[in-house]
């Protein structure tokens, strides 16, 4: 009798076993890549046409195979690497920072119902709030200096971070906390072992829209608070504008925006991995 | 088989005090929605009692004031000293977590098991799983699982709270009926072999006669106890068979005239008139 039910449940098990085939990592790279070169080979065949037709002055327009060449030209200096190296290490600088922030003012929030109260709305404010406004309370408080830029980035960026854990802890789905009160976690343990972990997927789209936030504040930064002997980024991009170097200050946009996706295409990646994990990414149909 | 656990609970052993015991407890919900009115409910030490009733009637509202995740608003619940777990309709099962670790967490939390090491822990999950008939996939994500082998796994986990009561709110109720039939065989196996006391709660008439020692029948709006049915024939049951059958309509009788009552609103003056 046992030997039949355990073989009846073996049967329907092999039948419910869900095989889901997953393709080799070059096939999936080229399924992602190719509409992405696709979308850049049509943007500078756009842009080609636009400088074509005179619309304005090659020095003040250049096309795409001028910029390209002034961007391959810089990837040869060392001045370049060096205005990168201080750009990044202020967006890590910052968005660590920003991190932290948030998720001591996002656990407070989310547990502290006065707290909730009093400062719920305000964060939600403050993610609209144009951070280019800070500048000139932040340069009055530390003069032209990095902290004046980071002081910033931090403001733009803690936010959307406390924010998204708080969502996270709010839309704890109420099945897993009365679960996980039945095995006994209370408060704490149910914070740790529970709430937190149910967060994450949240607490992570929060990290990416902070990033957005801390990139944007920092190139407005970067060229607001120009700092002597000291490069970066957003000097680079100043000093093509005073120059008239349309080329330079086109490829340094450029470098601006694939740095900013790459990022983003981190935290894209990190979430579809969650997502899989957890089994969240189950298309309808 | 009396393992000297067994001596520490004498009172397990007279059978006389029960293991949950509900006394004249009533439910209210905001103002006035009296979801249960004066329940009177024993279940005795390894007794497999199920709960039937409409839905909407208050079956998991009396569940969760056993299992502690509500309170009543009067009278009496009585658990004793016993340990409690629950299943839901859903597996409520953590995704973050594989299926093994799952079941650890259960394990490591229940305070009886707390100086256990992670790899006991480990040992102990694969043979729960190998109870449920899981052996083997203690690797896998809960999402990897069909609804069916999730619920067992959610079994695993209550049982490894080491509970001496198991409440179930619908477990099987979202299972196809030849999945549902096998973990019927599979939880009246695991019952016998712990002694548990189960207080299962359906809204099929023929799960209940199949699975129960006795049937309790409640009424909606309030929910009060209507009925008690003994269930005496003999295990295993069938949920197809010809006394099965018979029982159940008998008791689906029942459970028809009781909605109704509620068809006819007029002949109720003194109900509250929420149609929530
Ligand atoms: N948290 C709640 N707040 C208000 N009303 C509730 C709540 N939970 C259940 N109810 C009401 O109590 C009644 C009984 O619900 P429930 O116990 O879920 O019924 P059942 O499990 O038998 O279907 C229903 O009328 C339902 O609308
Ligand atoms: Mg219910």
């Amino acid at each position: 009798m046992t030997a039949d039910l355990s073989q009846h449940i073996a049967g329907l098990d092999a039948l419910e076993l869900s095989h889901r085939e997953r393709r080799s990592v070059a096939a999936r790279i080229w399924a992602r890549t190719w509409p992405m070169f696709s979308a850049i080979l049509l943007v500078l065949a756009i842009w080609e046409v636009v400088v074509l037709t005179g619309w304005r002055p090659e020095y003040v327009f250049p096309g795409p195979v001028t910029v390209l060449g002034e961007l391959w030209n810089r990837l040869g200096e060392a001045e370049f690497y060096d205005a990168v190296a201080v750009t990044i290490r202020r967006a890590i600088t910052g968005f660590a920072i920003a991190v932290l922030v948030g998720l001591v003012i996002g656990a407070a929030v989310s547990r502290v119902r006065p707290l909730r109260a009093a400062f719920g709305s305000l964060i939600t404010g403050l993610q609209t709030m144009p951070s280019i406004a800070w500048f000139p309370l932040a340069i009055l408080l530390f003069k032209l200096s990095e902290s004046a830029i980071l002081f910033v980035v931090v403001l733009g960026a803690a936010p959307s971070i406390a924010n998204g854990l708080i969502a996270g802890v709010d839309y704890t789905p109420p099945i897993l906390l009365r679960a996980g009160h039945i095995l006994g976690l209370r408060r704490l343990a149910l914070y740790r072992h529970v709430i937190l972990p149910a967060s994450l997927p949240s607490f992570l789209s929060g990290l990416k829209q902070g990033w957005a936030f801390a990139w944007r504040s920092l190139m407005a930064g970067e060229l607001l608070v120009i700092i002597a002997h000291q490069t970066s980024i957003g000097e680079q991009l100043d000093n093509a504008r005073e120059l008239s170097d349309a080329p330079g200050l086109m490829a340094m946009m450029i470098v601006i925006l694939v740095i900013g996706i790459v990022v983003d295409m981190c935290f894209g990646a990190a979430d579809n991995a969650l997502r899989r994990r957890w089994g969240l990414d189950q298309r309808v149909g | 088989m009396t393992a000297p656990t067994q001596e520490l609970r004498p009172s397990r052993a007279d059978g006389h005090e029960p293991a949950v015991r509900l006394d004249a407890v009533s439910k209210v919900y905001g103002r006035e929605l009296l979801a249960l009115d004066r329940v009177t409910l024993s279940v005795d030490r390894g007794e497999f009692v199920c709960l039937l009733g409409a839905s909407g009637c208050g079956k998991s509202t009396m569940l969760n004031l056993v299992a502690g995740l509500d309170h009543a608003t009067a009278g009496e619940i009585d658990t004793g000293a016993g340990r409690i777990a629950m299943m839901f309709q859903e597996p409520a099962l953590f995704p973050w977590l594989t299926v093994s670790a799952n079941i650890e967490l259960a394990l490591r939390v229940t305070s009886s098991a707390k100086s256990t090491t992670r790899r006991e822990r480990r040992e102990r999950a694969a043979e729960l799983l190998e109870m449920v008939h899981l052996g083997g996939l203690g690797a896998k994500r809960p999402h990897e699982l069909s609804g069916g082998m999730r619920q067992r796994v959610a079994l695993a986990r209550a049982l490894a709270q080491d509970a001496d009561v198991l409440l179930m709110d619908e477990p099987f109720g979202a299972l196809d009926a030849m999945t549902r039939d096998l973990l019927h065989d599979e939880l009246e196996r695991i019952w016998r072999e712990r002694e548990l006391s189960v207080l299962f709660v359906t809204h099929n008439v023929r799960e209940a006669v199949r699975l129960g020692d006795r049937v309790v029948l409640l009424s909606s709006r309030p929910g009060t106890v209507i009925e008690e049915y003994p269930i005496t024939l003999p295990r295993p049951r069938r949920t197809d068979s010809g006394e099965v059958a018979g029982l159940a309509s008998a008791i689906t009788d029942r459970l028809r005239q009781e909605v109704l009552r509620h068809a006819q609103p007029a002949q109720r003056p003194g109900a509250t008139g929420t149609g929530k």
